[in-house]
């Protein structure tokens, strides 16, 4: 009642609202906050995004046009970049590859990550839980040669299993760990009482808990294969030319075509634009997937 | 009890659960947990135990050129060449200390005031989180190539807007002294909006009560901000310092993809990681790369293991 009387005529503030509500609202410097606070939200997001709009202006313009920092994003767009870049076969080839590679490991992660996420999360095991940060700790570039060594007795270098397993080695920890921070934060009545009419945990774990992680475990999952998609380093030792990853064609392609930017940046677009995509549609999830794990610590 | 759970599930529901003894029903749970954690656990240890004994144990050889071929023990001369190197190995370590700190403590200060300013809702809050998404998810090697174009000494378009405010042209990545302070600079702008989010999320889950009651007694934004605010947010800070700081630590993609192998000629930009990643990859130097690379694990270690027990204190 008050609010909808106060906020649209100043003059005729009743006496019983709180001085400071109505000051905070409509004061001269309040306001001036305002806007400032706005500009700065705004300049912000320029700064976040002009380098990325950039990128993909640059994947639609002449060689001439990307290297004259006097053309702007008004001009006549092109698809030569990507026609370019798309006919060579080699990028289509490792886009199935990063497909395949990325599915494959996220599936195969989700499965024995979530029931271990669960259990840490319900049976209060976080130290346990924690054992897999050391995955995050240790330098890749340790792993890469004892893998390589590993690998090369099984005969398996080059194979898109080898690549899975890497990217697992990935997925595992971060699926874990957003999953632990989900489970906790789901009502344990629901699962208590399911377990009160007869279910066992496990059964508590399969058909109430589950379902209701569904949302989280979808989050981890786009995660997870975004963090396959941008891997570079594994692809880079473990890969050979059959199994080459997006990342690592970008990067070899960039050694012999350094002057060609346009083709350069069609490429880089092609690569991060299934990312925006997953950003634009999934801002929601994936900032509750990411944030999940990290702030409860 | 030799039946499984599932089985279990099904003769639960007909018999009453307090039919059973207590015991068995905790055993049951006790076997069900460490089931369930059993592939996570097994899969990490395997893929990570196995690498750490092999890269450990080749760190006492001499082995280079390959890892296999009959090396000889050499104790730990590969640590002692590591540590006495004051051209690769010690320049390394204090670039890979530089930039990560350099990095993360502006990150974490921009990441601080950027979630202060969006706390409150406001409209278009949805865009700018989706905005905010973009650098921490776009693919790293196309960062650094997009970072490269952008900062072209002759044809990019920082030293053409630089131009616009009386700031001659700048050789950014093609310097020798710019390199680092420069890969720094895409680093923040890469990974400055995570923190925003991770302190963001932090932020809407403290009690707005003891705010409300500083503002009260008088508090100015201030003192509110530096005596309520900052303590409750402690331990969202200390976490996003070390899920930032070890993957900073590490930062390989950008500079490998930006500078080549070394950093570049004069190793200007050359991180502990890059140079572990040469040693091993370029030259083959495997028994001293393991050896800088244990030493290197080590230095991490120690250093979440720090801010991990300031985190456990600050909670407790």
């Amino acid at each position: 009642m008050s609010a909808v009387t106060t906020a649209p005529v100043p003059s005729r503030t009743p006496g019983r609202v709180p001085q400071r509500l109505v000051a905070r609202r409509r004061s001269g410097p309040q306001r001036a906050l305002g806007v400032l606070r706005a500009v700065l939200i705004v300049i912000v997001c320029a700064v976040i995004a002009l380098p990325i709009v950039w990128m993909i202006a640059a994947a639609f313009k002449t060689n001439v046009q990307v290297t004259d920092p006097t053309v702007g994003l008004v001009f006549t767009p092109t698809w030569d970049n990507f026609q370019g870049v798309l006919a060579d076969g080699a990028l289509g080839h490792s886009l199935v590859n990063s497909l395949v590679v990325g599915v494959v490991s996220t599936a195969l992660s989700i499965v024995i990550a979530v029931p271990a996420a669960w259990a840490v999360g319900r049976f209060r095991m976080r130290r346990t839980g924690s054992v897999v940060l050391v995955a995050r700790i240790v330098p890749a570039i340790s792993l890469l040669v004892p893998w390589y060594y590993m690998f090369a007795q099984l005969g398996l270098v080059g194979s898109h299993l080898v690549l899975i397993l890497s990217h697992m080695f990935v997925s595992v920890p971060l699926i874990l760990w957003i999953m632990i921070g989900f489970f906790e934060g789901l009502p344990v009545e629901l699962e208590d009482a399911a377990r009160t009419d007869g279910l066992s945990a496990f059964g508590a774990f399969l058909r109430i808990a589950l379902p209701l992680a569904a949302p989280g475990t979808a989050a981890a999952a786009v995660l997870a294969f975004i963090f396959s998609w941008n891997n570079f380093i594994f692809a880079l030792i473990l890969a050979d030319e059959r199994t080459m990853t997006m990342p690592v064609l970008l990067f070899n392609f960039m050694s012999y075509a350094s002057t060609d930017w346009g083709g350069l940046m069609a490429a880089a677009t092609l690569m991060t634009v299934p990312v925006l995509l997953a950003a634009v549609f999934g801002q929601r999830y994936l900032v509750a997937g990411l944030t999940a794990g990290a702030t409860k610590g | 009890m030799t039946t499984t759970t599932t089985a279990g599930a099904a003769t639960a529901r007909r018999t009453p659960p307090s039919d059973k003894p207590m015991v068995t029903f905790e055993t049951a749970n006790r076997r069900l947990k460490w089931a369930l954690l059993a592939p996570a656990l097994g899969f990490v240890g395997l893929m990570i135990v196995f690498p750490l004994v092999f890269t450990i144990n080749l760190s006492l050889t001499d082995a280079f050129g390959a890892v296999n071929a009959g090396n000889a023990y050499v104790g730990l001369q590969n640590f002692a060449d590591a540590l006495t190197d004051t051209r690769r190995f010690w320049p390394a370590v204090g670039r890979t200390v530089v930039f990560t700190l350099g990095a993360v403590v502006l990150e974490t200060i921009l990441g601080l005031a950027l979630a202060m300013l969006m706390r409150k809702a406001f409209r278009g809050m949805e865009i700018v989180r989706t905005i905010l998404m973009v650098p921490l998810l776009a693919t790293p090697v196309a960062i650094g190539i997009l970072w490269m174009l952008i900062l072209d000494p002759t044809n990019g378009i920082a030293n053409h807007l630089l131009g616009f405010v009386g700031i001659p042209p700048q050789e950014f990545l093609g310097s020798v002294s710019q390199s680092l302070p420069t890969l720094m600079l895409i680093d923040v702008w890469q990974w400055t909006p995570m923190m925003t989010v991770l302190l963001l999320a932090g932020l809407t889950t403290l009690p707005e009560e003891p705010e409300e009651a500083a503002r009260v007694d008088g508090a100015s934004g201030w003192q509110r901000f530096v005596y309520i605010i900052l303590p409750m947010l402690r331990t969202t800070i200390l976490t996003a310092l070390v899920l930032r700081g070890v993957d900073a630590l590490k930062t390989f993609d950008l500079i490998y993809a930006t500078k080549g192998p070394g950093g570049g000629s004069d190793f200007e930009a050359e991180t502990l990681n890059v140079y572990a990643y040469g040693l091993t990859f370029d030259y083959q130097e495997y028994g001293l790369a393991s050896a800088v690379l244990v030493l290197f694990t080590l230095f991490i270690v120690a250093i979440v293991v720090f801010l991990r027990r300031r985190t456990e204190r600050s909670a407790s």
